[in-house]
């Protein structure tokens, strides 16, 4: 499979790509040494201010430092139009899907979806059913996962409609570029990126409830400082001058949700959580949770306090229900989907499963509720003995499993040990929706797997970022 | 703003200036230790900084002797101890990573810069010009960071609480000093005991910093009762009892301002700042300087759960 570069197109072409030909002209010139002296001003920089990433399960890097990678990748103004608008119609399309499942359910009536998969789902949240929130918007911060093949085409790898993170990255990325390497920037015409926490706010805004007397009170509620995100959380509610809250921080009396102030309680209209739902009330989800606040689902109910993203999104990102994007898309919109699925196979038919079974060594295999990289198998990189263990998990229970072809993700040039080289990438749009429509910031998170071939870009499993440059023009 | 983040902030700033303490404490001991025996008779130097700036109870379950070894160890750089310098930085930095958004970025770089140097810095290796050095870094981190925040924070509720971990954590230290050296302070006639002499009182001063400063105030050679009125009474000293319980009053005033309300923290912090305004230090010699600095540490520990009862919970 010939994989496209997107500074020198598919190899053997000989030729630079329109938005990348003063970069290859400025890497040509640069010499290595400016760039190491670059990446360690960079890697410095992050250091300090303490952007960390912690990984689950290594206790000797509770603070790691994602890698950042000092090249950045650039799409052309021409290009991003039309993922810009996919993932419109796309987010759009989600949010409408969500309003559906938990309101007339027309979806399932005419038979888009086997209903099985939603009420069996664990995402599904039963809670949710027949309740209303502001402008029936559900999912007001998405992430989509694009992955690019050639060209023209943009595929959709994954939907992150609970509480995708990475914008940070984005945010500090651009930041950290501006500084090294301010005579490359200025020589480009990017489209910024630095509004999008201002775009946030306003999107938290206008879905506050509309009993609202006065300006809304907007907070970011994280789970702690040992979470893996806490950056991000705190980096966030700085960026918007909002309060950053733990549960402790929280208690709901008749149905009203109030910070502890210095000041004395303070009631609370909008909440963007960075707490997964199962955790976020101890009295109707998980009763162990220490990170949830008692009460908070009634108050949510009671329609005093807007959720975002709502409770029970889950469901639209959830891997099986990906492979129903396209007949989602059309249902909603009655538009033909601009953006691509990747050709997925459901395990849960039958002949899917025999094709999978039979060709498990080119396929990619993933689990219908891991993320971050967690339970798949990659079949051109994995041993004989992981793909037999599959094997058995794929017979044991396969409506838990898709699988997709091995696909060539693009590659960009990256700054690695052996100097600047060809490494894939993918990118990750954050996409808010909000009582005045949706907005989609120019540019996204990078993410780049550092190792040769490796197709992994996933932070927890060793993958970095880039900036990623929008041109204007 | 959340009583959490008001809490990290006090806390933050008690951590900080504690670790400040603890590393002065070591450094007058240094040199209190290095001096000839004709000078110090008693040699029991290593007690009486483990008493100060120390929990001897815990101390004892660590360690079986005290010696200069020992108490470096238990105060500077112990997992065990939670007034260790190093368990004192890394709780600082847990604190200020909690309140990120509260803090402006010179001083989150200078607590997370100190916080990566000292991951590196193992202590049980160092001679002692190292320690030194160490000591000296550990200073350099509280100024550093103490000057950040008054040269960059807005001047609102969240500075002010920094200003009562500050002033509270101070006079608890200065406090804790007297306690333990308060036989060396009393008048001839009334010593518990043992030789002491010039170079005993002049350790007290090396260790809240006012060895220069007791020459500008008084103008005359070190004498115990001066050093006791210069730590408990002189308004000037930045120190002293009463210039700490000044700023308690003052910046518990202007947060009463902002909120518009008075509190018990408000009301208590006056009455102990008048009693030290209108005090003479023969007076606090008349109680007996032992059980007056005995009743201030309880009532100074009283206005800490004052604040934290109004504000930080």
């Amino acid at each position: 499979m010939p994989v496209f570069d997107e500074m020198n197109g598919v190899a053997g072409s000989g030729e630079v790509r329109a938005p990348y030909e003063q970069l290859k002209h400025w890497l040509a010139r640069t010499p290595r040494e400016l760039l190491d002296t670059r990446r360690s001003q960079a890697e410095l920089f992050f250091r300090r201010i303490g952007i960390t990433f912690a990984v689950y399960g290594d206790e000797a890097a509770t603070e790691r430092l994602i890698p950042f990678d000092i090249i950045p990748r650039i799409i052309m103004k021409k290009e991003w139009d039309i993922v810009s608008r996919g993932l419109q119609q796309r987010v759009k399309a989600l949010n409408m899907f969500l309003a559906d499942l938990y309101g007339k359910q027309d979806i399932l009536r005419a038979g888009i979806i086997p209903p099985e998969l939603i009420f069996t789902n664990p995402f599904y949240c039963l809670e949710m059913q027949g309740l209303k929130v502001p402008h029936d918007i559900y999912c007001h911060i998405a992430g989509i996962d694009l992955v690019r093949v050639d060209e023209e085409t943009f595929y959709v790898l994954e939907d992150n409609a609970r509480t995708p993170s990475g914008v940070s990255y984005m945010l500090e990325n651009r930041e950290v570029t501006m500084r090294l390497f301010p005579e490359l920037y200025s020589r480009h015409r990017i489209m910024p990126v630095e509004n999008y926490p201002d775009a946030l706010l306003a999107c938290l805004q206008s879905v506050a409830p509309r009993s609202g007397r006065r300006e809304p009170n907007v907070a970011v509620l994280t789970p702690g400082q040992f979470n893996s995100a806490y950056y991000e959380h705190s980096f966030l509610a700085d960026k918007l001058g909002v309060e950053l809250v733990e549960a402790t921080d929280l208690f709901v009396k008749d149905d009203v949700v109030y910070m502890r102030t210095t000041e004395g309680p303070q009631r609370l209209d909008v909440l963007y959580r960075r707490v997964d739902d199962e955790y976020l009330d101890p009295l109707v989800f998980k009763p162990d949770s220490v990170l949830g606040v008692p009460g908070i689902f009634g108050a949510y109910q009671a329609g005093n306090i807007t959720l975002a993203n709502a409770v029970g999104t889950g469901i639209a990102d959830d891997k099986a229900v990906y492979t129903y994007m396209p007949e989602i898309v059309k249902f909603y919109t009655g538009e033909e989907p601009i953006l691509k699925n990747v050709p997925t196979w459901r395990c849960r038919d039958r002949e899917s499963l025999a094709y999978v079974l039979d060709n498990l060594p080119d396929l990619v295999v993933k689990e219908v509720n891991g993320s971050g990289g967690y339970g798949m198998l990659v079949g051109p990189h994995a041993t004989k003995g992981q793909i037999e263990e599959f094997r058995h998990k794929l017979k044991a229970d396969p409506s838990n499993f898709i699988a997709q072809p091995t696909l060539a993700l693009s590659t960009c040039p990256t700054f690695v040990a052996s100097g600047v080289a060809p490494r894939h990438v993918d990118l990750r749009p954050f996409v808010l929706s909000g009582a005045d429509g949706v907005e989609i910031i120019p540019g996204g998170l990078t993410r780049v797997a550092l190792k040769e071939g490796s197709l992994v870009v996933n932070s927890s499993q060793g993958g970095g970022t880039k900036d990623t440059w929008v041109l204007g023009a | 703003m959340l009583s959490r983040t008001a809490s990290n902030l006090f806390w933050l700033f008690r951590y900080t200036e504690r670790a400040d303490f603890v590393a002065r404490i070591l450094d007058a001991t240094m040199r209190l230790a290095a001096l000839p025996t004709s000078y110090n008779e008693e040699r029991n130097e290593w007690n009486s900084a483990l008493a100060s700036a120390g929990n001897v109870a815990l101390f004892k379950q660590h360690y079986d002797t005290v010696n200069e070894d020992t108490v470096r160890d238990f105060l500077a750089f112990s997992p065990h101890n939670p007034s260790s310098i190093r368990n004192c930085l890394a709780s600082a930095r847990i604190n200020a990573r909690a309140v990120r958004t509260a803090l402006t970025a010179e001083m989150w770089e200078t607590i997370n810069d100190a916080w990566l140097e000292l991951k590196n810095s193992r202590g049980n290796d160092m001679d002692r010009d190292a320690f030194s050095d160490f000591l000296e870094f550990t200073k350099t981190v509280s100024l550093h960071f103490d000057g950040s925040a008054y040269r960059t924070m807005l001047r609102n509720d969240a500075y002010y609480f920094t200003r009562l971990g500050v002033s509270i954590e101070r006079a608890d230290n200065t406090a804790r000093i007297l306690d333990v050296k308060y036989h060396v302070l009393l008048p001839e006639s009334e010593r518990v005991g043992g030789s002491l002499d010039y170079f005993q009182w002049t350790t007290i001063l090396r260790e809240v910093q006012a060895h220069t400063a007791y020459h500008w105030v008084y103008r005359e050679a070190v004498k115990p009762w001066h050093v006791a009125d210069l730590l408990i009474l002189n308004r000037q000293m930045p120190r002293s009892l009463a210039c700490c319980y000044e700023s308690l009053v003052r910046h518990l005033d202007l947060i009463a301002d902002i909120y518009g309300r008075r509190g018990p923290s408000q009301r208590l912090a006056a009455t102990t700042s008048a009693q030290l305004a209108s005090s003479r230090i023969e007076e606090v010699f008349g109680h007996g300087l032992h059980e007056w600095v005995g009743k201030f540490i309880v009532e100074n520990n009283q206005l800490g759960a004052e604040i934290a009862e109004q504000y930080l919970i």
